[in-house]
């Protein structure tokens, strides 16, 4: 049974102070993420001191990498609430669906090719953005049947979409050089180690720009809860506002992978921690995921480092352990009572 | 004077392969109730499709106050024209209030939130429709008649000129299906909303509607007053079975039933 007490509809003004109360936790998180890591530094020194190895450690480390982690949590958890509103599936999610594996493999291929000619850094986040809208877009063509959406269809077509770009990446791996493949393990594993800040700009240009059309389409992903004709019918053109979310997620994924690799879950778990406790409300929630999955990745990456310090785990294998029993229980739900998350 | 508020000439839909309108024409004045009757598969809901700009026809036209069909822009459409579907699926976990709030999108733009003026056309609805109650609650927890009742409302804090309505009464007890028609007789009464429905109940389409389309295979076999349409001529042909037309004793409204046991003992 529900909450009577819920708000009954969104309000501006409770938009704005659930944004700030979390912004407040986003800081939380940044700061004792830069506090905390394997090698115990002063902030206060590294601040003051540039001279001090605090200093170098700081902000040639951990600094760029809060900041990734801040910027492609942001971009998977906003991603992820657009994708759900797109399929009307709260299982729905960049890692789960195959589009970051997708994204991974066009980047591995540009790595690969362009090491020799020079480049890489525009042609490896081009090549995610493509193959993640390669595979976007056929992973919905796919879940079609007789022109509805199966929700359960679109969680095998994401297995085996999964499963296939796993074995392409793979394929890559046994035919490319030793220093290819650790970083195609990288990539397949997700982390957000040594990161550069020319990286930090480019998934914050990239995923802010496709935020800001997300944003505008926020009402229109109401309206496409309802269902295609009843959106059409209260004035939304379904068929732009599909291609905007398809080619909108695809530069952002493209983006996130390309530095960080395939980190999945994250748009599962924040989009659905937020719509549970503040309602289903685009206009809310796609902010909320944005700040949100900043402040659950910088957290994760926090664990990541100091979990077994010196040693660290990559990013990913800590999404994926809270994120794999997280869409069980979800979908456990999701089979007593279809779509209704 | 009356002024046409829909009129379709001789249109033709479907699928493709599969055409299921056959040249079919009605004129609806503004402010009258039509209900669209006819068998299963008859093409009732393809032709409100059609009407609600959702499907385009094959042959033919549709005009709204005059103006083609084709020509009305999508959300200046759905300011003119609410649509209430049978299904009525929700993804994620919606309140009643925000469900009926969506009904004002078309009257928004993109960035602008709700107004007191929206909220208060929202609540209005639901105070019509009996669901003011209800407001915080999630649709996933209402019952079949609630959740109904709650699109009605959605279509209502649209402010359309002309509703359509596909099957508007399936499921509902009887109370609800007088409550329904009588909140939709005051509408047309105090703004004038015309009110397009299909009906799978005939005794409703005599009782509530001011003009009857009988369809059958797509085409229209009868177009007129209830009295004109649904007689047992008419509705032995096109259902296929023996049908009794008689008055209600107390009422003298149409009354319909099937024939009886006795000539469906003899068909066998």
């Amino acid at each position: 049974m529900s909450e009577q007490t819920g708000a009954a509809h969104l309000t501006r003004g409770r938009m704005f102070s659930i944004l700030g109360a979390l912004i407040v936790l986003l800081i939380v998180c940044a700061v004792a993420a830069a506090s905390f890591g394997s090698a115990h530094i002063s902030l206060a020194r590294a601040f003051t001191d540039p001279m001090s190895p605090d200093h170098a450690i700081f902000f040639a480390a951990r600094l760029p990498r809060v900041l990734m982690g801040v910027v492609v949590g942001a971009v998977l958890a906003a991603v992820g609430a657009a994708l759900q509103a797109l399929v009307r599936n709260p299982l729905a999610e960049g890692g789960i669906l195959g589009i970051s594996g997708g994204g991974a493999l066009g980047a591995i291929i540009a790595l690969v090719i362009f090491a020799r000619f020079g480049g890489g850094e525009v042609a490896v986040p081009l090549c995610a953005f493509g193959a993640a809208l390669l595979s976007t877009v056929a992973v919905y063509r796919l879940a079609m049947v007789d022109g509805q959406l199966e929700p359960f269809t679109l969680l095998l077509v994401g297995v085996i979409f999964n499963a296939f770009w796993g074995a392409a990446i793979m394929l890559v791996n046994s035919a490319v050089n030793f220093y290819f493949a650790h970083s195609i393990l990288f990539w397949l594993m997700g982390s957000l180690e040594a990161p550069t800040y020319s990286e930090v700009v480019m998934v914050a240009l990239l995923g802010l720009a496709g935020f800001a059309v997300l944003m505008f389409r926020a009402r229109d992903m109401n309206l496409l809860s309802l269902g295609d004709e009843s959106a059409a019918e209260l004035g939304v053109d379904v068929d732009v506002l599909r291609r905007t979310i398809f080619v909108t997620t695809s530069v952002m994924i493209g983006a996130a992978v390309s530095v960080s690799g395939i980190i999945s879950f994250v748009g599962l778990i924040v989009p659905h921690t937020l719509r549970l406790v503040f309602g289903a409300d685009h206009r809310l929630l796609l902010p909320a995921s944005l700040i949100g999955g900043a402040a659950f990745m910088v957290a994760a990456d926090l664990v990541a480092r100091v979990a077994i310090a010196p040693a660290e785990i990559p990013v990913g294998a800590i999404t994926a352990l809270c994120g794999g029993p997280f869409f069980i229980y979800m979908l456990r739900r999701e089979g007593r009572r279809p779509l209704s998350l | 004077m009356t002024t046409t508020a829909m009129r379709a000439s001789a249109i033709s839909a479907g699928y493709p392969g599969v055409p299921v309108l056959h040249g079919v024409s009605l004129e609806v004045a503004a402010g009258e109730m039509l209900a669209i009757v006819g068998p299963n598969g008859a093409g009732k809901s393809t032709l409100l499709k059609v009407l609600g700009g959702s499907m385009k026809v094959t042959g033919g036209s549709v005009d709204l106050f005059g103006r083609s069909l084709g020509s009305i822009e999508r959300r200046e459409l759905a300011r003119t024209v609410a649509s209430v579907g049978q299904e009525n699926a929700v993804a994620f976990r919606f309140t009643v209030l925000e469900i009926v709030l969506m009904g004002r999108a078309p009257h928004l733009g993109a960035f602008r939130f709700e107004s007191r003026h929206d909220l208060e056309i929202a609540t209005a609805a639901l105070e019509r429709f009996d669901l003011l109650h209800l407001a915080r609650r999630h649709v996933q927890e209402l019952s079949g008649g609630e959740r109904k009742r709650v699109f009605l409302a959605r279509a209502l804090a649209q402010e359309p000129k002309i509703a359509l309505l596909d099957e508007p009464t399936a499921f509902l007890d009887l109370k609800h299906i007088a409550e329904i028609f009588a909140r939709f007789r005051e509408l047309s009464a105090e703004r004038g909303m015309t009110v397009i429905a299909t009906l799978h109940d005939l005794n409703a389409a005599a009782l509530y509607a001011d003009r009857v389309l009988l369809l059958s295979s797509g085409t229209a076999v009868a177009y007129g007053t209830p009295d004109e349409v649904l007689t047992a001529e008419n509705l032995e042909r096109v259902y296929e079975t023996g049908v009794y037309v008689g008055r209600n004793p107390s009422t003298g409204g149409l009354m319909i039933l099937p024939a009886g046991t006795a000539s469906a003992r003899q068909q066998v």
